[in-house]
């Protein structure tokens, strides 16, 4: 009977955005990466302004349109139709990387293929020899912003770790990463490793370990 | 009289030489010069470098002009969006070559270019594989990658109004590298939604000043 009530509840896709979202305080201008990032943005508690950017050139991106109020030309990164907020504005590329790369974000939201200990993050590219990869702009936002989490499962769909001492994939940044929102569990990276800031009810520190090649503290 | 419009899509293409490096405004389908792509593909030059966002989608525009053979090399930051197909192809067969730049990268580069600056430092894709090759230095404590300006033989614009000294106006999120790459080439051409008269765009809401347009063709379309 305790076993079954033991059992870890790992969150779903809204949940691991909302996990996020509780972090961000008022105030702060934020990148979205593509997929779970991006739902971040809805489960924002209400009455908290912060500020979406989008690298296509928007700045206070707001929900998603009706269907009879979509602007053809009001488009994310992810090319999903959005609206703009009161307040919001519109700029060229160079301007909205220069926004970027110059820290003036004060997070970008990834996903990931693999995160280290080192904060070193692989997000572009399953090998090195993958066929005419696509990079976007996770290159210059891993750079740039003043801070990067990472989103993503803890394990692969066939159960491979995700936390790694280093990265296998081809690197997006290094040691770039200082905080890792999964299904299980929420991490800092530290110069010391990953250290658990808190874990879905059910796991422990020795169950999340068992899915983790780095070494959890 | 200053008069940068153009009657006719032979004129806008007019020039257009074998082996040009083309920049093409847009990310994904938004701020991209569908009608300029067509254009381009009715004027035939050939073995071109277009430098763009994304690869192209389905088998029209970019995608047909690339299927048509015409397209030597891409540079770009997201060649494998969903239904690229005929580049996907065409590079699996070796068929066409492609540079991978990171988007800020790409876009800074041709900034560069329209400014005059050869070349920059940016900490962006430092120790990855986009990297390889190039030279790296640490500048305030942080380590760099030497980056060079890209230049434009054409640059193909979306634009939203436009007046006959070539002032352009964008729509919302179609301004993105239409701007940038304006300034980055020798010729621009310009497919703009509206034409109005000489003044009536506020000075201070012109985006790109008339002096980085050669030309500007009338493409209204329905919205």
């Amino acid at each position: 009977m305790s076993v079954t009530l033991d059992l870890p509840k790992p969150l779903d896709r809204v949940g691991m955005a909302a996990r996020v979202a509780r972090d961000i305080p008022e105030g702060w201008y934020v990148n979205l990466g593509i997929g779970i990032p991006t739902m971040v943005a809805d489960q924002v508690p209400a009455g908290r302004e912060v500020v979406f950017q989008s690298e296509n050139g928007v700045l206070g991106i707001g929900p998603a349109p009706a269907e009879d109020k979509i602007e053809p030309w009001l488009i994310n990164a992810g090319k999903q139709h959005v609206t703009l907020l009161p307040g919001g504005a519109f700029m060229h590329h160079a301007d909205s990387f220069a926004m970027i790369r110059g820290g003036h974000l004060d997070l970008c939201v990834l996903g990931a293929f693999q995160v280290a200990e080192n904060g070193d993050i692989a997000n572009w590219a399953t090998s090195e020899n993958d066929t005419a990869p696509a990079v976007g702009g996770a290159m210059d936002l891993a750079a740039g912003a003043k801070r990067l989490w990472v989103v993503m499962e803890h394990t692969t769909k066939d159960g491979r770790p995700r936390l790694v001492k280093r990265c296998s994939y081809p690197l997006t940044a290094l040691g770039s990463v200082s905080r890792v929102y999964t299904n299980l569990a929420v991490l800092d990276v530290t110069p010391d490793g990953f250290r658990v800031l808190d874990m879905v009810a059910g796991m422990t520190l020795a169950g999340l370990q068992a899915k983790t090649e780095a070494t959890l503290s | 009289m200053i008069d940068k419009t153009v009657r006719s899509m032979a004129e806008a293409m007019a020039g257009v030489e074998d082996g040009a490096v083309i920049l093409l405004g847009g990310f994904g389908a938004v701020g991209q010069p569908d009608a300029l792509v067509e254009g381009l593909i009715e004027q035939g030059a050939r073995d071109l470098t277009v430098v763009a966002n994304n690869a192209g989608n389905g088998r029209v525009g970019l995608a047909r002009l690339m299927e048509l053979g015409r397209v030597r090399r891409m540079v770009c930051s997201f060649p494998r969006s969903t239904g690229s197909v005929v580049f996907e192809e065409l590079y699996r067969a070796g068929k066409i070559e492609l540079e991978i730049v990171p988007q800020g990268t790409l876009a800074e580069r041709m900034r560069a270019a329209g400014a005059g600056i050869p070349g920059f430092y940016t900490p962006t894709a430092y120790g990855t594989k986009l990297a390889e090759g190039k030279e790296v230095r640490e500048i305030g404590g942080r380590m760099s990658v030497l980056e060079q300006a890209l230049h434009g033989d054409v640059a193909l614009v979306e634009a939203w109004d436009a007046d006959r000294w070539g002032n352009l106006t964008y729509k919302q999120s179609a301004r993105n590298f239409n701007p940038v790459m304006a300034a980055a080439a020798r010729l621009t051409i310009v497919q703009a939604q509206n034409m109005v008269e000489l003044g009536t765009i506020p000075p201070e809401t012109v985006v790109t000043p008339g002096i980085y347009v050669d030309r500007v063709l009338h493409v209204p379309y329905a919205s």
